[in-house]
């Protein structure tokens, strides 16, 4: 039971993880990460990938969402924009799996700057309405531009390889999902323990004194989207590369607000939130697929009730977490430990 | 010629009900300053009710409206009362998302009810099409513009000169001024949003009534958003003339470019124009930029 | 010889004309205080001093330099800190933080430094952190609150912190609306030293807007009185206090023609 800790230095001070006991169960969770996959099932290691996947991509969004106070509707299509990216670059141009995730990253970005770009002269609202533009004008770009995306029938890729090794099943591809969310969330913890990300909560909370901060509104407003659109397309490009498949039914509105319920769930402006955010809302899913799975002895047509059951449960978590809960999961699991901090003492 | 006019014509008609529901928009956003995701799905359980009014409780066409709308005016008032109310006080992106996620819970919820096939209403307006010169209009389009229109002029009458329009206007422009002039502002917004659902629902069930009902129906309501950007957010004429430009430019589009994309230009093309608005007029027609206070 | 120079500045928004031909200069060193009824707009001349508002007419000129139309965002690094009249601290953050944001337009952390952070990004935030506390957490007084979430404060705390991220500014001229309002007696006095001590010790051009008659005779070294708009008088404080147009604007005929304005105003 720790009650204060001192630091004598700035240095100490400004550490991410402060003191030994958290450094220890630091240690324990990445080693328990990296031991997983060899005690873990097919489905769970399946799972554990889509999971990934939803981590990097939902960290990427709450960057632009949930620190910088931007809105963006169009998350899943620039994720599509990424998959289908590194889709055409694996299979027209022969270009490695390993160099297909940052391009697929800057295709997402630019394109995401294009469209988005003109709006972030002006208040946040009209970039969430611009997203939406995205979000409508690349599903129907995914779907008629049959030439380069394949149309409804999408593209098909070859199995992915890294240095000589072929990424064949689950458990091989975890290793590289694992390294890339490492990756992504180190970067979005970096950001703001220096004045860039500072800049992005300045204009969250209140972007006009910002600006007379010496903060341009429009440039980091800029990053913000361009390293959220970044991730949404790494995102895909790994997705694409473990599914080996892509077709544009998988990337429609009802995507975007998944990843918003993911942000807001785990808790907006913290990217352990947008972790447990990732989790949660990818595991939901199966959670609600597995209770109609139960009842369809009694009602034959439970299964179709899931496409919609999900929506309403997606719009309710989202409500309620805004209305009652809305630091997430996160503020909730902040409670746990320091409840658990002081036990048994009251304070 | 004969296509251009013809596309014009339908493209004008549809453009008045694009009118009324922007208008239905914009006066949320004035009053509240909230951008109301869920606008589609306004419009989409308006329709399932009338639907549900009609062919389930048997109801003729006008009380089966009137039911409607007093449903429509709940269902607006429940929202901001139960849901908005406890996010006063709350940055406005998390309102937003709130109705972000409020019209996920309606759009499941309708499909739960309704099954996702698609229903028609049971005719309520005469068949015979309406032909003006060489043009041809489906008798359900024509109807419901009609009926836009009225109810477009209606609303414009009523803020104009009627007591509530007037101080629904001054909430609009000014909260803490309308709050010392006496008005009660909350119930402003109550209005407000009892207003948006009812000319949303009354969209939905003209747009149901020419193109059938369906859970997706609701994003219909998402071409909404190019037309207000188009009007200019705050402004409720921009809005309204929005409407009709949107509705002659997506038919025009459609009309044109189909052939070369396989269809589904119509649906894509307002959100282009979004996109070329936002680059180069943002804040629309007629949308003016807000002084803010430091 | 100016740091600061205003020139027939004229702003009106939407029909109602909030500032008409107002100029004057600010001298390196000294405490300017703007003061006048509500609504003269007074903050109005600060907005546009930051760059927030874009006055119809006239001219801005700081170090010789015409900035009138230079983009807000920049004028923070030519060393224009500003305080606001409703706290406009950062909510989501610390106190430490909100101070830290302040040297913004001085760091030099670009977007792909700082994913990196091991490395330049690092020493920089080291240093600024170093500078921060010595400079600024030290001098008025609020290290046990440094690390506290600045939604939490108490509101002369906020005001103290807001004051801080102004200083992290770099400043060489500070505008301050409304410093002390709200603040009780005590509170007062301590925010009134802190302003001359920096005037004193950091020879920091100030530029205030009050309401607080006692704080503005203490510590000014020159007046201006607005009121509708326009200058109503300039000059030392003992004269503009007894100058017969300012007596009036404040006070109305009657009052005025005993000679007196009152002494604390809020």
């Amino acid at each position: 039971m720790r009650t204060g800790d001192f630091k004598d230095s700035y240095l100490a001070d400004e550490a991410v993880f402060k003191t030994p006991t958290v450094r220890f169960w630091m240690g324990i969770l990445f080693a328990a990460l990296l031991i997983f996959p060899f005690l873990a099932g097919n489905y769970w290691l399946y799972m554990a990938n889509l999971v990934g996947v939803a981590i990097v991509a939902a960290v990427g969004l709450n960057i632009l969402t949930g620190f910088a106070g931007q809105i963006s509707l169009g998350h899943a299509a620039f994720v599509g924009i990424g998959a289908y990216t590194a889709a055409i670059l694996t299979t027209r141009l022969g270009v490695p799996f390993l160099l297909c995730l940052p391009l697929s990253g800057l295709s997402a970005a630019i394109f995401g700057l294009i469209v988005g770009g003109p709006s972030m002269r002006m208040k946040g609202l009209y970039l969430c309405i611009a997203t939406l533009a995205a979000q409508v004008i690349f599903e129907f770009i995914f779907v008629h531009w049959e030439s380069m995306t394949g149309g409804i029938r999408g593209i098909n890729l070859p199995t992915p390889s890294v240095l000589g090794f072929s990424l064949d099943n689950e458990f091989k591809f975890y290793f590289v999902t694992l390294a890339v969310v490492v990756i992504c969330v180190t970067a979005a913890r970096n950001i703001f323990r220096s004045r860039v990300g500072r800049a992005f909560i300045a204009i969250r909370d209140r972007d006009i004194s910002a600006e007379l901060m010496g903060i341009s509104l429009l440039r980091y407003k800029m990053y913000a989207f361009g390293i959220s659109s970044f991730m949404a397309g790494v995102a895909g490009c790994l997705w694409v590369n473990f599914l080996r498949t892509v077709t544009p039914e998988h990337f429609p509105l009802m995507e975007s607000i998944r990843y918003l319920a993911m942000i807001i769930v785990g808790g907006l402006g913290s990217v352990l939130g947008a972790i447990f955010g990732a989790i949660f809302m990818t595991l939901m899913p199966e959670i609600l697929k597995n209770t109609l799975g139960l009842l369809v002895d009694a009602f034959p047509q439970a299964m179709g009730y899931l496409f919609p059951l999900q929506q309403v449960v997606f719009g309710l978590l989202i409500v309620m977490f805004l209305v009652f809960e809305p630091h997430g999961l996160a503020e909730m699991w902040r409670r746990l430990k320091d409840y658990f901090r002081l036990w048994p003492f009251e304070y | 010629m004969d296509i251009f006019l013809q596309l014009l014509v339908s493209g004008f008609a549809v453009g008045g009900v694009y009118a009324l529901i922007a208008l239905g928009f914009v006066l949320i956003y004035k009053a509240t300053s909230i951008i109301n995701f869920a606008t589609g799905e306004f419009m989409m359980i308006g329709a399932y009710f009338f639907y549900s009014f009609m062919v389930y409780l048997g109801l003729p066409a006008i009380p089966a409206f009137i039911g409607v709308m007093a449903c429509a005016a709940l269902l607006g008032f429940m929202v901001e009362r139960l849901v908005l109310r406890h996010m006063l006080g709350q940055p406005t992106i998390s309102i937003v998302m709130v109705t972000i996620g409020l019209s996920s819970i309606l759009m499941g919820i309708a499909e739960m009810i309704w099954g996702s096939e698609f229903r028609s209403f049971p005719a309520i307006v005469p068949r015979a099409p309406i032909i003006i010169g060489e043009i041809v209009v489906r008798s359900n389009l024509f109807y419901g513009f009609v009926l836009a229109v009225l109810v477009v002029i209606i609303f414009a009458l009523l803020f104009k000169y009627a007591k509530v329009g007037i101080a629904m206007r001054a909430t609009a422009a000014d909260q803490s001024a309308s709050f010392s002039m006496g008005i009660n502002v909350k119930a402003m917004f109550t209005l407000s949003w009892g207003f948006g659902a009812v000319a949303a629902t009354l969209g939905g069930i003209i747009i149901g009534n020419i193109g059938g009902v369906h859970p997706a129906l609701g994003h219909i309501g998402l071409k909404i958003f190019p037309v207000v950007i188009l009007g200019g957010l705050d402004s409720i004429g921009g809005a309204v003339l929005a409407g009709f430009i949107m509705g002659i430019i997506e038919n025009l589009a459609g009309g044109y470019l189909d052939p070369y994309f396989h269809g589904g230009v119509k649906d894509v093309a307002p959100f282009v124009v979004l996109v070329l608005i936002l680059l180069v007029k943002p804040y629309g027609l007629f949308g003016k930029q807000e002084i803010e206070r430091l | 010889m100016s740091l600061l120079a205003v020139r027939d500045l004229s702003l009106s928004f939407g029909g109602l004309q909030v500032l008409s031909d107002v100029s004057f200069e600010v001298v390196p060193g000294e405490v300017f205080a703007i003061i006048g009824p509500n609504g003269a707009g007074k903050t109005s001349i600060l907005n546009s001093i930051s760059g927030f508002y874009h006055p119809d007419q006239g001219q801005i000129f700081f170090e010789d330099r015409d900035i009138t139309r230079l983009a807000a965002h920049r004028r923070a690094a030519l060393g224009i800190g500003r305080t606001f009249q409703n706290i406009a601290l950062y909510r989501g953050m610390s106190a430490l933080d909100n101070i830290k944001l302040g040297a913004h337009s001085h760091l030099k952390t670009g977007l792909l430094a700082s994913l990196c952070y091991w490395g330049p990004a690092h020493r920089e935030e080291m240093a600024l952190r170093r500078k921060v506390e010595e400079e600024i957490i030290d001098f008025l007084e609020i290290e046990a609150i440094r690390k506290l979430p600045v939604g939490s404060l108490a509101y002369g705390l906020q005001k103290r912190v807001e004051l801080g991220r102004a200083l992290a500014m770099r400043p060489k001229i500070l505008l301050m609306d409304e410093p002390v309002t709200g603040m009780n007696a005590e509170e007062t006095e301590d925010m009134a030293r802190f302003i001359l001590d920096i005037n004193e010790e950091r020879n920091m051009t100030i530029v205030l807007i009050e309401h607080d008659m006692k704080v503005i005779m203490d510590i000014s070294d020159r007046v201006l009185v607005l009121n509708f708009g326009q200058t109503l008088a300039e000059g030392k404080p003992e004269d503009v206090q007894q100058h017969p147009e300012v007596i009036k604007a404040y006070l109305g005929e009657k009052k005025a023609r005993n000679g007196h304005i009152p002494s604390v105003a809020r």
